[in-house]
């Protein structure tokens, strides 16, 4: 009732009844057609271009970034930066695939758990979508492979993106999730740590999110 | 909370005596231009992507019943529920329902002005549940028991003591010797406390900055990623959003987050912007089990194919207000509207009623700022004009000013008469304060007068000296020519 009235209603504001099936059929076409509007130029660069650009906005909205040859580097990536921001060396990650690759028996010390972050982890890893040379942001959409909560409850987020999806625009990003299936039922673009400047206007890191966000680039082969 | 703007003018000069006020407004005003300049000048395709924008919403307004219908029907597809509301107590009842069936006790709420438009707080309160703000200025505002002042920044009319105070008054399971030694304590302190709450909550309110049709999607923007812990720890995601909210797809979106951070806070990007389509799906670890849109009219549809059509554009920036030096001068309150400032002054007519609401579109000194940082270019000015002029046909303002107006007008329509008046007020007042040069008290003045002397004129009426220049340049002219 409540939907017939308010369609009602702007129909009456527009002068018309429901659009004719060759007009609805013409929007549809607009909108399955994902057209791209104007793309800001600065993202549109080569690969070394698009990590460089990345890995200097994420740095400027006050994360921190590692660059690394492969997988292999990580724990010690890992290791070495928890012990610089004195943390307990103890992680949760996210059941991805690629993440169980990573030979974390090489350093004992660190306490590794895959599964979902819950209100005591301290620290997550997690693997990224895509990355945004546009303006440093993550895409991490949710699957099974990538839990929500390991993006958002630990003090300290550590994200793993492959130089290769270091995409120019939002808009790659997408195209490839479309490519891969439906639209998942989360997608969060992150660009650096939780923050709020609610009071008195003075910008302070990790509001209700993490306050730390680490980016390791892994540059893979060739 | 629900509120009225009857008392705007006494509240503005009760804002302008308020110290606190005054130096929050004089710390932050410079801030949110400074803040919005560089992120534009950063950008060089920022104003052909406002047009972009415009065009995009422009498109969705003129086919918003289609593109409703598509969105509604992707909503379900992706197993979450819509609900239509055509009026804010059909929205208060839905969300209710929606608590009750869930069991709930305590719900958690993202940063919305939906809710805030529709009094929910107090709705759900009054019918034994407990919401929680999670926005940190939300947060304190509800521990103030005070309405935001401010769309994006709600709470930054607080000074720093008034934060500690509050928590020291709310939290007392806390050490009452402890210190806040600098921001950054008041905001820990509220983490954890917060932190609780999310976990123990049923149900998850938040509102939405853009819906897309096409997928179904309610998309959030966030700083403190509160929005996100809201939307992912309780069973139930309750979205709160309006229909204007509506653009067809993933890129319409994209393209309009690239104005609504920049004009906002500066930022080229929120820190958290997220897309939500429907409930858990198969295999997930985690997130909501169930997805629900609250999906309220209160008027909207009826500024359809009026000329306040233009205000559906609107993203809520809040840039607007960030600029203009009516809100610059009294602050959110003094409006008495969940929307303050340039955009509230168009919108709050509409939601509150003409005769509640007629002094805000004329709280305007129609510099046209407003509209100059508009990322969605909506004629501020103009359509406060529209609504001065249903004003004036209700006969809403004191009869003097209409009598006043009415005396103006006579004279402005007759231009011999007008600078006959003019002269010779201009020469009797010149004689009357020949002696000090102004006068502290006139008849018929007294609001000016009541804050500043009026000078006495000096000299002759700008007609005269118009047509004098114009006499003598053309004399100077004739002398060349010859």
């Amino acid at each position: 009732m409540s939907r017939d009235g308010i369609i009602g209603a702007i129909q009456r504001g527009l002068k018309r009844g429901p659009l004719p099936a060759d007009q609805q059929a013409m929007l549809a076409a607009r909108t399955a057609l994902h057209h791209r509007h104007l793309i800001p130029a600065r993202g549109q660069l080569d690969l070394a271009g698009r990590v460089a650009l990345f890995a200097l906005y994420v740095e400027r909205e006050f994360g921190t970034v590692a660059r690394l040859p492969n997988i292999e580097a990580v724990p010690e990536a890992i290791t070495s930066y928890l012990a610089n921001q004195n943390i307990a060396p103890s992680i949760v990650v996210s059941p991805h695939p690629d993440l169980e690759q990573i030979p974390f028996r090489d350093k004992p010390m660190l306490q590794v758990r895959y599964g979902v972050a819950t209100a005591h982890d301290a620290v997550s890893l997690q693997q990224a979508f895509a990355g945004v040379a546009e303006t440093g942001t993550l895409v991490l959409p949710s699957a099974p492979t990538r839990p929500v909560k390991n993006n958002l409850l630990p003090d300290t987020a550590i994200v793993v993106v492959q130089a290769k999806d270091i995409l120019a625009c939002y808009e790659d990003a997408f195209d490839r999730l479309r490519h891969e299936g439906a639209m998942p039922r989360n997608v969060m673009l992150v660009t650096g740590p939780s923050r709020s400047a609610d009071i008195e206007q003075t910008l302070e890191l990790g509001a209700h999110g993490p306050r730390r966000l680490h980016v390791l680039i892994i540059d893979g082969e060739s | 909370m629900l509120q009225s703007s009857e008392a705007f003018v006494g509240n503005a000069a009760k804002g302008m005596a308020d110290a606190g006020l005054q130096r929050a407004l004089a710390r932050a005003k410079p801030q949110f231009a400074k803040k919005r300049q560089a992120a534009v000048d950063k950008l060089p395709e920022f104003e052909a992507l406002r047009d972009v924008a415009v065009g995009i919403k422009n498109h969705a307004i003129a086919n918003l019943d289609y593109y409703l219908g598509v969105y509604a029907d992707a909503v379900a597809r992706s197993g979450g529920v819509v609900h239509w509301c055509s009026t804010a107590e059909d929205a208060r009842a839905a969300v209710l329902q929606i608590c009750k069936d869930a069991g709930a006790k305590t719900v958690t709420k993202g940063k919305s002005m939906v809710t805030e438009e529709i009094g929910l707080n107090d709705y759900l309160e009054a019918n034994g549940i407990a919401p929680v703000e999670t926005d940190l200025g939300e947060y304190i505002l509800q521990l103030r028991n005070e309405p935001p002042s401010h769309i994006i920044g709600p709470a930054f009319h607080l000074n720093r003591e008034q934060w500690e105070e509050s928590f020291r008054a709310h939290h007392k399971e806390l050490a009452p010797e402890r210190v806040f030694h600098e921001r950054r304590d008041i905001l820990t302190e509220a983490r954890g406390i917060l932190r609780e709450k999310f976990l123990s909550a049923d149900v998850g309110i938040t509102g939405a900055n853009f819906l897309i049709a096409e997928t179904g999607s309610s998309v959030i923007v966030t700083n403190e990623g509160n929005g996100d812990l809201t939307q992912t720890l309780p069973r139930v995601h309750v979205v709160v959003t309006s229909i204007e909210k509506v653009v067809p797809n993933v890129e319409d979106c994209l393209a309009l987050l690239r104005v609504l951070a920049r004009s906002a806070t500066g930022q080229d990007m929120s820190v958290y912007t997220t897309f939500s389509t429907g409930g858990r799906r198969v295999g997930d670890l985690d997130g909501p089990e169930e997805y629900h849109v609250v999906l309220l009219d209160n008027g909207r549809s009826g500024m359809v194919g009026t000329e306040f059509q233009d205000m559906l554009r609107c993203i809520r920036c809040a840039a607007c207000m960030n600029h203009c030096p009516v809100y610059g001068a009294v602050g959110g309150h003094a409006y008495g509207a969940t929307y303050p400032g340039p955009m509230g002054s168009v919108l709050s007519p509409m939601l509150q009623g003409i005769e509640a609401a007629h002094h805000l579109p004329n709280a305007s000194t129609f510099c046209g700022k407003c509209e100059s940082v508009c990322p969605m270019k909506i004629p501020l000015p103009n359509l406060m004009r529209h609504w001065r002029e249903r004003e004036f046909e209700r006969h809403l303002q004191p009869v003097s000013m209409r009598y006043g107006l009415g005396v103006w007008a006579w004279f402005a329509k007759r231009p011999m008469m007008y600078r006959l008046g003019t002269r010779a007020a201009a020469v009797g007042l010149g004689w009357l304060g020949r002696q000090r040069g102004f006068f502290s008290r006139l008849p018929l003045a007294g609001g000016w007068t009541a804050g500043r002397d009026f000078p006495a004129p000096e000299g002759d009426t700008f007609f005269a000296k118009y047509a004098a220049a114009s006499r003598s340049a053309r004399n100077d002219n004739s002398v060349r020519n010859k």
